[in-house]
């Protein structure tokens, strides 16, 4: 018959309508400020500084090396290295970063300054809510704004958090295993500490 | 008590009206009317404005806007201060006065027709005796406004919407005032307020509306369609076809204009919804001889939210139409069936047996109607293309 196409359209939009007031799972939408979907594992937008411990600044793992900033296409990194030294996580003494910035509104979020760290210091955030009424203050994050723990590495992203504490958990215990013979030669092996809980 | 609450907002008019002096009396009378009229159907606007995106919304199975207010019902005040505030920009070469004009002549055109509409029993700005014709006098207007802003903006998109905007609502005007005269014919008036009250019968508790019988069927539905395309609303909408040219007529229109034109558009798609209960839907009149009882002007509301929602319910539904199918829509669909819908109405009044009257009326519409679609459907089939030198 003629225009019964169109009537079996309305018929389908009826159905959505009041379908959509009884069956919730119609209804896709995310209420977004109120319910949060999960972000994936690999969600990223801009870099942050891990540290150790419960003091940013004595467990920065950044040793101001400077390579992030050579490598950061953007250039949006600046470091002023520190002229003391401060011990790392295996003891030894290392300069820290007496400056830290990171221009985020020029940063692309390449994760090339994660690539390239090779103290794992520097990893990606995934906070996203970051709008300020300042874009030049506001925008220029210094290292303390930068520097977050290591336990909140571990809750957005646990599988590379996890896997990088064990990497430096065996760094750790092989600088104690060369240091231990040195300091008391004693003829038991020295136990390495036990890793984090694999996952 | 009834008959009081059915007359309040006469009485009312009446008891201020009697503070005036005499000879301010007849003016005051039709500001009175024309503020009334105002602010009843610009609060609607407001109101339907809300009702259809959160309607779209559920027909896309979407929330809709519900974060102003409880349950976003709020949400037309924030649209009206956003529209208020906002910058209204005028392009350097358009011509100023009439871009200015435009969308102030289109609201007072859209007002214009709701002079004659019968809002509730003794609710009629002016009875005029050719109150239809008026109707269409003014609403014609419309076009005009149209085309000023399209012209004014000197832009090719807005110039291009204007003029696609004349062309529909020219041609769908045609089967808009043909499907109108079937009720002009039976009411023997084209007074508003005595068609409707020529409606007002009941046989049984059943309402003697035109809607009601073949012709007046075929009629309502012809008028709906040429008023949804004389209206600018989906599927018709191609004057402010956004995924083609921008936004139509309005692309130049910013700020508190825009809002205008709007307005303008829901306030003319409210009068032709309003002159369709008036002509088909028995005006005011109650949908049962039991409810008479309910104002008559909460029966005229109640059908014009009805219609209404078909509206939002028809939008959800159907896309745009092409070019070349609104115009062949029109010329070789509309129109015809409008006239032979005139032919049946006429048979209809020439019978006086009942059975026999509805029979040949309804196969009079029926017949044609199938075929009628049948042959635009078979021509309108496309061919598989050969391609003679390209293989």
């Amino acid at each position: 018959m003629l225009g019964e196409g169109i009537l079996k359209g309305l018929v389908e939009t009826a159905r959505n309508f009041f379908g959509s007031y009884v069956s919730k799972d119609r209804l896709t939408t995310v209420q977004f400020p109120e319910e949060r979907l999960p972000q994936p594992e690999a969600a990223r937008n801009y870099p942050f500084l891990v540290y150790d411990g419960g003091d940013w600044q004595a467990g920065l793992r950044c040793v101001a090396c400077q390579i992030c900033e050579k490598e950061c296409p953007p250039k949006c990194i600046f470091i002023e290295k520190s002229t003391d030294k401060k011990p790392d996580y295996t003891g030894k003494p290392q300069f820290y970063p007496a400056t830290f910035n990171i221009d985020v509104s020029v940063c692309m979020s390449c994760q090339i300054c994660v690539e390239v760290c090779p103290f794992d210091a520097i990893e990606m955030d995934n906070a996203f809510e970051l709008s300020t009424t300042d874009r030049f203050g506001g925008l220029l994050w210094n290292r303390e704004q930068l520097a977050k723990p290591n336990s909140y590495f571990h809750n957005i992203h646990p599988a590379t958090a996890t896997e990088i504490d064990e990497r430096l958990a065996a760094a750790k215990a092989k600088a104690e295993a060369k240091a231990k013979p040195a300091d008391a030669p004693t003829p038991t092996a020295p136990q390495p500490e036990p890793p984090p809980a694999k996952s | 008590m009834a008959a009081t609450i059915d007359q309040i907002f006469v009485l009312l008019k009446h008891w201020i009206l009697a503070h005036a002096p005499v000879w301010v009396q007849p003016i005051f009378s039709a500001v009175l009317s024309a503020v009334a009229i105002l602010v009843v159907f610009a609060s609607l606007f407001a109101l339907t404005t809300i009702l259809e995106r959160k309607g779209l919304g559920r027909f896309q199975n979407r929330y809709g806007p519900n974060r102003v207010g409880p349950f976003g019902l709020l949400q037309p005040l924030a649209d009206g201060l956003k529209s208020l505030t906002k910058e209204d920009i005028v392009p350097h070469s358009a011509d100023g006065v009439v871009h200015l004009l435009a969308p102030i002549a289109l609201v007072v055109a859209a007002f214009l027709g709701y002079a004659v509409l019968p809002l509730g029993r003794n609710m009629t700005a002016i009875n005029l005796d050719t109150g239809l014709l008026y109707f269409f006098a003014a609403g014609s207007a419309v076009e005009l406004t149209i085309f000023m802003a399209g012209w004014s903006s000197r832009n090719k998109y807005s110039l291009l919407g204007a003029m696609r905007a004349v062309a529909q609502m020219i041609s769908y005007e045609v089967p808009l005032i043909l499907s109108t005269i079937t009720v002009v014919m039976a009411a023997g008036a084209l007074s508003t307020v005595a068609i409707v009250e020529s409606q007002s019968a009941y046989s049984g508790i059943w309402p003697h509306w035109f809607v009601f019988t073949p012709w007046g069927f075929a009629g309502f539905v012809l008028f709906m369609i040429a008023g949804i395309a004389e209206s600018n609303r989906s599927p018709f909408d191609l004057p402010e076809g956004e995924s083609e040219i921008i936004a139509g007529y309005f692309i130049e229109y910013s700020g508190f204009k825009f809002a205008l034109f709007f307005l303008g558009e829901y306030i003319g798609m409210f009068a032709i919804c309003g002159l369709a209960i008036t002509l088909f839907l028995g005006g005011w009149t109650a949908p049962f001889s039991f409810l008479i009882w309910v104002p008559s002007y909460f029966w005229f509301f109640a059908k014009l939210l009805v219609l209404i929602a078909m509206l939002i319910w028809i939008r959800s539904t159907l896309p745009r139409l092409r070019m070349d199918q609104l115009m062949n829509f029109a010329w070789k669909f509309m129109l015809p069936m409008a006239l032979i819908n005139l032919f049946a109405a006429g048979v209809w009044h020439f019978i006086p047996s009942v059975p026999v009257r509805w029979l040949v009326s309804a196969i009079l519409i029926a017949i044609p109607y199938i075929l009628l679609g049948r042959g635009l459907m078979h021509s309108n089939k496309l061919e598989k293309r050969t391609y003679r030198f390209a293989d």
